[in-house]
């Protein structure tokens, strides 16, 4: 087949081939230089002293320790796993049930229902976030780690919503008209028929909430006091107030802060499949049939 | 439910819409209250009249122009992020060994976060930096590069930061559409690229503007790396910073809110215009999936 189209496409293929090279250069340059970013903080962060040679004089691990102590790194990652973890919790308790009605019944209003959770997704953070923390502020929420848990819910749980829906979709309906013929209520469906079915799902929303949670700067920096301050506001502050600390100790708390989230987003890749995160977000746009 | 027609209140009350509801009141209160709050609070200015926070923002030197700062990073930062990711995503379209050790590197960037981009850019391209010194080392460059504490080095961050994201959306999209057509379209004669135009593309644009204001939102709100990595007072004063100096350093909830209320108006026209042009590619409810 290739032999008899040649003569027609010579110069299509000459032009696929650097077509080909000129994206694979571009990928390989952007994977290469972010490498070499992140090994330039982890060079950094282990370094004795280095000024303006290619490796550093001397290696060392007094940066973490450093950090660890001068920041309070322990305080901030314990705040940081509580909010992290009442948020992944809360959403899925309102997100998980609100998937399974959205999944599986019609109703007058559906539609402007789901506009309701996909807008927190469609705004930006800044533009909510600050009549939000004026609310919060006037709740007096805002600067405790309730009121950072509340804001980091708002567009966690539409998170949930939009993962665990198609998830949701999945399930054969007749599962659960069996288990209503033995007589289940609701309640016992849920826990016994449907939670075993989802928990794949809701171990991938669960993880990328997570992930998203601790990335997510605005809300918390937002809402943050100086004692409910997440992993992310805290580098912030460490690097909008630099010359204050060692260059070195931020760098080792960036590593920190890296680690634990690749490590999380690993795992969350091992039970879900990128690629289908977000078959619902393709239909919502269209027209309903 | 007292709304209920004649027609509907012969049923019993589904109560599987009851679950719906927590979610939704939650959104109520912390969402959508909080943003009819900020709306009203805008219209009611520390001094003058209900308008005046617009008008003070309007005419004041260094806020009006934010607007366009803003824009001037986010657009192209999204045009970059969605104008590569498509290509390299439909390179990858095809289920191979590569398929997922790609998508595992490409999205490795996500998990770094800003500071951290921030700091490794600062050292990287910094006077001393790796690039510098391989620079001086070919013998290609030996000036000063000037990527950082200026308008490049957000845009840069903004495309790391970014392009992971896009290119994952994207890749879900087309991974969405079924190969079949595509091999139908071959056997009718049409070659890659007529596939691409004639195929892809179409059943693309709803997922490829939805794609485009997502990621255009993110750029659109960037705020701790337009002050890490750009010049803050500058020329990357961006309308999120105007918004979060008028809240937290002046103290004026009120001008944050109209700030605030005219950001997410700028962005509600962007998307608007993003969806209006779908129209122009997409042509209808095509059901791709199941062919």
């Amino acid at each position: 087949m290739g032999a008899t189209a040649k003569p027609m496409n010579s110069t299509g293929s000459w032009f696929d081939r650097l077509w080909r090279v000129l994206l694979l250069g571009t990928m390989t340059l952007f994977v290469l230089n972010i490498g070499l970013i992140i090994a330039a903080v982890a060079t950094s962060s282990f370094a004795r002293r280095w000024l303006g040679t290619w490796l550093p004089d001397g290696w060392t691990t007094t940066w973490y320790t450093e950090a660890w102590r001068e920041f309070q790194l322990g305080d901030i990652l314990w705040v940081t796993v509580e909010v992290v973890f009442a948020v992944v919790l809360l959403a899925l308790l309102i997100g998980v049930p609100a998937a399974y009605t959205l999944a599986r019944r019609d109703f007058p209003g559906k539609r402007l229902l789901m506009l309701l959770f996909l807008l927190p997704l469609m705004v930006p953070p800044i533009t909510y976030g600050i009549p939000m923390a004026t609310v919060l502020y006037k709740l007096h929420l805002a600067g405790t780690i309730y009121g950072v848990i509340l804001a980091n819910l708002v567009p966690a749980a539409p998170f949930v919503i939009l993962v665990m829906t198609p998830f949701i979709e999945q399930i054969d309906p007749n599962l659960e008209s069996a288990a209503r013929v033995f007589g289940a209520s609701t309640a016992r469906m849920f826990w016994h028929v449907l939670v075993p079915l989802l928990a794949p799902g809701i171990l991938a929303a669960s993880l990328l909430v997570l992930v998203r949670t601790i990335a997510l700067f605005e809300l918390t920096f937002l809402t943050a006091g100086s004692d409910s301050q997440t992993l992310v506001v805290a580098l912030y502050y460490a690097v909008f107030a630099a010359g204050v600390r060692a260059p070195q100790s931020v760098d080792a708390m960036a590593m920190v802060y890296m680690s634990v989230t690749l490590i999380l987003l690993l795992i969350a890749l091992r039970f879900v499949n990128p690629t289908q995160l977000v078959s619902r977000v393709k239909e919502h746009p269209q027209p309903a049939t | 439910m007292t709304t209920a027609t004649p027609a509907a209140a012969r049923v019993p009350f589904d109560r599987t819409l009851l679950l719906v509801m927590p979610a939704a009141a939650f959104m109520l209160l912390l969402f959508i209250y909080p943003f009819i709050y900020g709306l009203l609070l805008s219209f009611n200015p520390k001094s003058g009249g209900a308008l005046a926070n617009y008008t003070h923002f309007f005419t004041t030197d260094n806020l009006w122009p934010t607007i366009w700062t803003t824009l001037k990073l986010a657009l192209p930062a999204t045009l970059i992020n969605v104008g590569f990711a498509l290509p390299i995503a439909y390179k990858m379209r095809n289920k191979s060994r590569y398929q997922r050790w790609v998508t595992t590197i490409l999205v490795v960037p996500i998990t770094l976060g800003t500071v951290l981009i921030a700091e490794g850019m600062l050292i990287y391209f910094g006077p001393k930096g790796w690039l510098s010194q391989f620079l001086q080392l070919i013998h290609l460059y030996t000036g000063p590069i000037r990527l950082t504490h200026n308008f490049w080095g957000v845009l840069i961050s903004l495309v790391i930061s970014g392009f992971p994201f896009a290119f994952l959306l994207i890749l879900s999209y087309i991974t969405g559409i079924d190969p079949v057509l595509a091999r139908a379209a071959s056997t009718l004669g049409a070659d890659p690229k007529a596939q691409f135009r004639h195929i892809y593309l179409p059943l693309l644009a709803p997922g490829l503007a939805m794609c485009f204001c997502l990621a255009f939102v993110q750029a659109y709100s960037v705020f701790p790396s337009a002050v890490l990595l750009g010049s803050p007072a500058g020329p990357t004063r961006v309308i999120s910073i105007a918004a979060y100096e008028a809240a937290f350093e002046q103290y004026d909830y009120s001008l944050a809110s109209a700030i605030a209320m005219i950001m997410g108006f700028v962005q509600l026209i962007i998307v608007a215009a993003v969806l209006g042009l779908r129209n122009l590619w997409y042509r209808g409810p095509v059901s791709g999936g199941k062919g």
